[in-house]
This record gives C-alpha cells, sequence and structure tokens, in this order.
C-alpha cells in the first residue's frame, strides 16, 4: 500500500496538522508542565529547572549547523536513546537540546557528546553568543546575495570560545540573512549579517514576455524605478520594462515578481552588517538593528572581512558594555558616534537614512559627544 | 553522480563548529546526490553567486503551499541536484521529538529525499531539502499516513504558527503557548494549505515579554504572555540574592567576575519605570507603575516571579523590512485571556475579524502591517471595535492634521458657499 499515481485521489489524507506535542514530551517534562519553579544555568550550555514537585530537569544544549543530514540526525536519535528516554528538543535557535532527570546522568551524557569529535558543542547559554539563524544561501536560495551556512560557519568557528562561556555583559544574538527578504527576520538582532545586492536588476527582454506579469513587476518597485517599455527582440516589437537605475535600491522585490530581471552579481554581492536590534523587552523596548558597515566582499570560502568585523564589534561591546547591557543599549548609552569610534567602523553617508521614515533618524540636538569625526571642526 | 573537487568547501571543514561540509560527505557515502549538492555549492563558492533558478511551481493535489520549488541552472553539471524541492513540514509545538518519531521520519526522507535536512526553519517549520517532482506525491502519502505528519505552509497564507517552549520547561510562560499554537495550527490547516491571503500571515506565541520565539518582530499577531497582578516575591530568596547565595540572572553571568551582586545597581535602577526600592532589607514594589519588562525576575529567578492572573498582550504587523522598511508588531490588546477552557476563543475571534478586514482591502503582496499603516492606526482600531487608549502609542502625535470626520464636527462639512459670501465679501 502506498501512492497510486493512476488514483492520485484515492485514500488521500489532508489537513492533519503536526502530531500532538505532548507525545514527544519526555516524561519530567510531561508531569512538571506548568509547575517549574525556577532556573539556573550550571555551566555554559547546561540548565537545570526545578519544580515545585521537586523534581529537577537538567538539559545540555549543542549547537548544529541547523543544515544537517539524515545520519546526524541520526546521530542526535542514537544520543537521545542512549541518555535521554528517546526524547529531545531543537530550540529556535537551532540548537538541540538533551535532557535528563537525574544531576548524575549529565556527565555521562557530556562524555559522550565530547567523544564525537565536534559535532556537538555544548554551550549556546547566558552571557554569550548562542548559535547564528540563518537562512539558506547558495545551498538552496534563488536570490541569495550571499551565502549562509558558510559564512555562520566561518563566524562561529571564531567566536565559538563566546559559545562555550559566559563573559559577555549579556546575551549577545546574531542571526544572517542571505537577501533583504530576510527570511531569517534579523532586523531585531545584537548583530546582523544581511546579504545586499548592488547592482540593478539587467532586464532579460528575450525571456520576460514568457514568465513575466509586467503590471505586477511595475508594481512591485517601491520606489516607481521600474516602467513599461519596449525592445525589440529578434526583430519583433514586444513590450518590456526598463528600470530608473537612479532610483534602485537594490531590494530585488522586481526579481521575486519576475524571473527575467536577475540582480545578483559576484561583485555587487556582499554583506552588510547591522546592529544593536533586540526583541526581549527587558529593561528597553525592542529594536531595530541599525546599519553601520554597508558592504563587505563575498570572500570564499571564509569571508575574512566579516568574521573580522563582527570579533571587532563584539570585543569592543564586551569591553565597554556594564552588565545585563545588551549591544544596542551599550551603543545608545555611550552615543552612536562613540560607538563607531570604540569600533574603528568608519562612519560613512550609507549609514544615514534617505528612505522612508527617514527624519526621524536625523539628529534634531545640540547633544552630542566629541570625537574623531569632529576633529576638523576642532581643531 | 561522481564524487567532484571541492577545495572551497574542504576549508570549512576545520574549526570547532561543527562543519556542515563534513556533514554533507558523510551524507554522500550513502546518497550520491549530496555529491551534486557539495558540487553546485562548491561552484557558487567559485563564481561567488547562487546556481539556483528562479521558482519553479510544484506541489501535491489540493495544497497551495508546503512545497517549494527549485531547479539547477546547471543540472547537466549536477544531475543529482536539477529537481530540488523543499519541504516543509508541519513542526509538533516547542519542537520535542521522540527519536522513534524522527527515526521514522528519517527512513521516509531517505526514501524519496537527498538526505539533507533544516532543524528547522526560519518559520518553525522541518525543512526536507531537495527532492524531485516525482516524489512529492509519494512523500505526502508516507506523511500523512505512516507518520500522521502533514506539510506546513508557504506562500500567501497562514505560515506554520510557532511558539516558545513555554510552560513545559519555563517558569515565566504566562499561558499554556503550546497548546495554544496546536490548537490554532490545527483550527487553521485550510488556511495554512491553500492560499486565500493577499501575502503571508504568521502566528507566534511567546510566553512572556523576554518573547523567545521573536513574535514582536516577525509575526502579524504576536501573542505575548503578561500578567495583570503583581509580581510574586519571595523576600528570604532575595536576602540569598543579596548574600551571594544565589548566581545573577540564573547563573548567566558566571563568566566573569562582575563583583559582588549588588541588587540596587543591578536590579532596582535598572528599573525602566523605577517602580522599586529597598525598605528594611525587603524588595518593595509599586506594581501599578511596572510595565512588566522582566528585568528583575530575569536577574532573581527565585526570588521574583510573574503575577498569577495571567494572559496575553497582542500585538499585530510585525515583518522584515521588503518592502516599506521593518516594523514591529503594534500593542493592540493591552490583556488578553488566553486560555483552553474556552478554546482561545477572544483570540480566534480576535484574528478573524483582522482576516475579514485585510482579505477585502489588503493590497497584493501587502503584510498586514503595511495595511495597517496606510489606512493608519485609529481607522484600524475602529475597524477591530478597539476604544483608542494611549498604551497605543509611544507619545501622542506631534502634527495637528487630524482626520476629523463629517460627523465629528457640529453642522457637518456640508455648507453654502452663497450664504458665507453675503457675510464675508470676497
Amino acid at each position: 500500500m502506498g501512492y497510486n499515481p493512476d488514483k492520485p485521489m484515492d485514500g488521500r489524507i489532508s489537513d492533519l496538522g503536526p502530531p500532538y506535542y505532548e507525545q514527544f514530551h519526555p516524561p519530567v517534562i510531561k508531569e512538571n508542565k506548568g509547575k517549574w519553579l525556577w532556573h539556573e544555568i550550571l555551566k555554559p550550555g547546561i540548565l537545570m529547572h526545578k519544580s515545585e514537585t521537586g523534581a529537577e530537569v537538567y538539559t545540555v544544549r549543542c549547537g548544529t549547523a541547523r543544515l544537517m543530514s539524515i545520519e546526524h540526525v541520526r546521530e542526535i536519535c542514537d544520543i537521545a536513546d542512549k541518555h535521554c528516554d528517546g526524547f529531545l528538543r531543537f530550540t529556535t535557535r537551532n540548537n538541540v537540546e538533551f535532557m535528563v532527570d537525574d544531576k548524575a546522568k549529565v556527565q555521562p551524557l557530556l562524555d559522550d557528546l565530547a567523544s564525537r569529535g565536534n559535532k556537538f558543542p555544548v554551550g549556546g547559554t547566558g552571557a554569550g553568543i548562542t548559535n547564528i539563524v540563518h537562512t539558506q544561501g547558495w545551498v538552496h536560495c534563488h536570490t541569495p546575495a550571499t551565502d549562509a551556512s558558510g559564512v555562520v560557519k566561518a563566524v562561529m568557528d571564531e567566536l565559538f570560545d563566546y559559545f562555550t562561556s559566559m563573559t559577555l555583559p549579556a546575551q549577545c544574538r546574531i542571526a544572517l540573512a542571505c537577501c533583504l527578504n530576510m527570511c531569517g527576520a534579523v532586523h531585531a538582532s545584537d548583530i546582523a549579517i544581511l546579504g545586499v545586492h548592488r547592482k540593478p536588476p539587467m532586464i532579460d527582454h528575450s525571456r520576460i514576455t514568457g514568465v513575466c506579469e509586467l503590471p505586477l513587476a511595475i508594481a512591485s518597485c517601491p520606489l516607481g524605478a521600474v516602467k513599461p517599455a519596449k525592445a525589440t527582440v529578434e526583430g519583433k516589437e514586444i513590450k518590456t520594462v526598463q528600470v530608473n537605475v537612479d532610483r534602485c535600491m537594490f531590494c530585488g522585490n522586481c526579481y521575486t515578481m519576475c524571473p527575467a530581471m536577475p540582480l545578483a552579481d559576484p561583485e555587487g554581492d556582499g554583506i552588510a552588517i547591522l546592529v544593536g536590534g533586540k526583541v526581549s523587552n527587558s529593561r528597553s523596548m525592542p529594536k531595530f538593528s541599525k546599519l553601520v558597515i554597508p558592504f563587505l566582499p563575498n570572500t570564499t570560502p571564509r569571508w575574512p572581512e566579516t568574521v573580522a568585523a563582527i570579533k571587532k564589534i563584539l570585543e569592543a561591546y564586551a569591553k565597554g558594555a556594564k552588565k545585563y547591557e545588551r549591544l544596542g543599549e551599550w551603543a545608545e548609552r555611550i552615543g552612536w558616534e562613540k560607538f563607531f569610534e570604540e569600533c574603528e567602523i568608519p562612519f560613512t553617508d550609507k549609514s544615514i537614512d534617505d528612505y522612508r521614515l527617514a527624519y526621524d533618524t536625523w539628529r534634531t540636538s545640540t547633544q552630542f559627544k566629541y570625537t574623531s569625526h569632529t576633529a576638523k571642526y576642532t581643531a | 553522480m561522481a564524487k567532484h573537487e571541492t577545495p572551497l568547501l574542504d576549508q570549512l571543514e576545520s574549526g570547532p563548529w561543527p562543519s556542515f561540509v563534513t556533514d554533507l560527505k558523510r551524507q554522500a557515502e550513502k546518497k550520491p546526490e549530496c555529491w551534486d549538492i557539495l558540487g553546485q555549492v562548491e561552484l557558487s563558492y567559485k563564481d561567488r553567486i547562487t546556481h539556483w533558478k528562479h521558482g519553479g511551481i510544484v506541489g501535491v493535489f489540493g495544497y497551495g503551499g508546503g512545497i517549494v520549488g527549485r531547479y539547477s541552472d546547471v543540472p547537466k553539471q549536477f544531475p543529482g541536484v536539477e529537481h530540488f524541492h523543499t519541504v516543509r513540514v508541519a513542526q509538533p509545538a516547542s519542537k520535542y521529538y521522540s527519536t522513534k518519531h524522527l527515526r521514522h521520519l528519517m527512513e521516509i526522507w531517505e526514501k524519496h529525499g537527498s538526505g539533507m535536512t533544516n532543524f528547522h526553519g526560519s518559520t518553525g517549520d522541518i525543512i526536507l531539502l531537495g527532492t524531485r517532482t516525482e516524489h512529492l506525491e509519494p512523500l505526502f502519502w508516507d506523511l500523512t499516513h505512516d507518520l500522521n505528519q502533514d506539510l506546513g505552509g508557504s506562500g500567501s497564507n497562514l505560515r506554520t504558527p510557532a511558539n516558545c517552549l513555554g510552560q513545559s520547561r519555563c517558569e515565566w510562560s504566562c499561558y499554556d503557548t503550546e497548546e495554544c499554537c496546536h490548537q490554532l495550527t490545527i483550527k487553521y490547516q485550510d488556511e495554512i494549505h491553500r492560499p486565500a491571503f493577499p501575502y503571508k500571515f504568521k502566528f507566534k506565541f511567546s510566553g512572556c515579554p523576554n518573547d523567545c520565539v521573536a513574535a514582536i518582530a516577525r509575526s502579524d499577531v504576536a501573542v505575548i504572555g503578561t500578567w495583570k497582578d503583581n509580581i510574586r516575591i519571595d523576600q528570604a530568596a532575595v536576602k540569598e540574592y543579596i548574600a551571594g547565595n544565589y548566581p545573577s540572572n540564573g547563573g548567566a553571568h558566571s563568566g566573569r567576575d562582575w563583583g559582588k551582586f549588588d541588587i540596587q545597581k543591578e536590579v532596582v535602577d535598572l528599573c525602566p519605570t523605577k517602580c522599586m526600592w529597598m525598605e528594611g532589607g525587603e524588595l518593595k514594589i509599586d506594581d501599578k507603575e511596572c510595565t512588566r519588562c522582566m528585568h528583575c525576575i530575569n536577574v532573581m529567578p527565585r526570588a521574583l516571579r510573574p503575577g498569577v492572573d495571567t494572559g496575553a498582550t497582542v500585538c499585530v504587523g510585525a515583518k522584515a523590512p521588503i518592502l516599506d522598511g521593518a516594523q514591529f508588531a503594534t500593542l493592540i490588546v493591552p490583556f488578553m485571556k488566553i486560555s483552553a477552557d474556552n478554546e482561545f476563543e477572544e483570540l480566534i475571534e480576535f484574528i478573524e475579524k483582522i482576516w475579514d478586514w485585510w482579505m477585502e482591502v489588503g493590497k497584493n503582496r501587502e503584510r498586514v502591517g503595511e495595511t495597517m499603516q496606510r489606512v493608519g492606526l485609529p481607522t484600524f482600531l475602529s475597524i477591530m471595535g478597539v476604544d483608542p487608549i494611549p498604551q497605543h502609542v509611544k507619545e501622542p502625535r506631534s502634527n495637528p492634521y487630524v482626520f476629523w470626520k463629517d460627523e465629528e464636527v457640529p453642522g457637518g462639512f456640508e455648507r453654502d458657499v452663497e450664504e458665507f459670501r453675503r457675510r464675508h465679501a470676497a
């Protein structure tokens, strides 16, 4: 019995949704749901939650590459079968968590994980770096301006000690989206790695008629830069579009709507760095990340410019921020002019907003700090 | 499918972080199409550009979402990834699994796909990465019949909802996020599978204002747990923190010597509303001034807990930047009871009211947050039947351009210019 292509609708089941979560709760979770009293991070990557019943659950958190094979998932299952009664979970940031109900079970689990090479790094808790939320990049996506998995690997290799320790002023959330569509929703991260295009779309006149609804392509441009036009293809006049390149902000929305308008380019594409966002409401309200480095090249396979820039920002933050201060809270306290100075990032016009609602970010005050940027006025 | 030389990707095998390249090579021993994944990605590393074609509409009968079509633009070189469609599989709430279930899913994917996955996609689905069109129906059959599991959402529909792990393993969760997420996911299967919206629509469920599932940043309806009574204080435990017997922030800062815990500096002074103080060795909180930011609770989890009269704040309209810039979700309902006892009735009514309106007025590819911007928050509130309150804004408007309505001004807008001229010569 199985799918019969001659009778595709026979026996079809649909709209089941996901399986009910409760069957996947480890016993200690099922028994203590809603009864948890407090938690403590015992060591980097190891959490203990205490229930009002007296029960304890010990969670060991491990990083993953997110992009993982069947063989790797089976290895995760082997570990969970051996130590965790056959249960496990994943976090929203692509870590895998192994849970045990007794402190004595933690060390054998850790020993097992450590015996498996670099596949299961333990960490990602508290005032450190956890796994980088990211998108598909060149392994699967059709619109990326950079890769995802490779950049993440290179950055995490460099920041690894921050994953396995808790020495930062607060947690620092890094996220990567390989284009402005931001499948990874990186716009509220402490450090956002964002793939950006810098060349306007090309128009493939020979294909546009077959693959593109011209009014949708025209309407897709937020700045009205895509206009109707005519072109000659094999001696015949066809309806097509043209792009006013002075107005193009390289968002790629036209390419999403029209496959005949590709804009990716090895020299044009690269990475922008945005910093200072947060999602939590703790202390200050949620914040967007702000663009501080407009462009770094796609230097494969290890993106050294991007890795170095992030490390520099992180180290300046680690040095300058107070306990509990998120990166954005630190930058706001010292002032963004100081942020650029502390991180040794050249300030350019690219960091001044000239899109919609830009005026909200202009400084309409006499309050500022003297930094290297003001030297030519104060000399 | 032959093995390809991958000198660039090979450089991503060293280093302490898990290597997807090593993992792909391991899988390629059993699934030779993985050699072609490696080959094509290596070519992208060389060319510094993607080699996937734009789009491709594929799916399973009766669904308009759940599968993302993908084709290689160099199929002759890498026939193993000529078709490389993504399958989005609905994840169980909170992302707990039994190994029995995961192993079964891997068996199905070994039979029908490339052998590569994502745990998980950004929205929350399990991503099965790379299969051929002719495998889609058999895969769907096995998923539904053998595993009792379904596809998630893609396209202009309700995307697979997601939640923080909530009360299952967190002491701060103010409602049962996983039950709420599961029940609404089941209720809205049609909306998930058959695109009928102007654009994508997302729900996310966080148990407290720490918002671990980033609901406020990326969901059209963000349901974020909160409480309306007082923070629970255990004064004995406060003393233990002051004495240094309990680690601050649940041990999150134990990797650096930050000096002795100072409750004044680390808790009282960092309170955004300054509604706390120390008095006679006890921590006092003026709860009516508290905005429930979670900082004090985060710092002293053994001494402070959210109140017991709990529910959620419901915010609407978050999105990533395409096109008008990023938006956070805007507070619409300050407090709503979120309870399985009445089958989440209030929340469901709220969501469906948004859909009824947005499906009518939303433009193609316009997120509800953009529709709200276009019509204005006062109009949106009135459509939702929500009375405007100061909590809806950070501050009142600073321009005087009020859109008064005809019925709000005595005598209305209709006037007689001739009668006006009789009294006022031009």
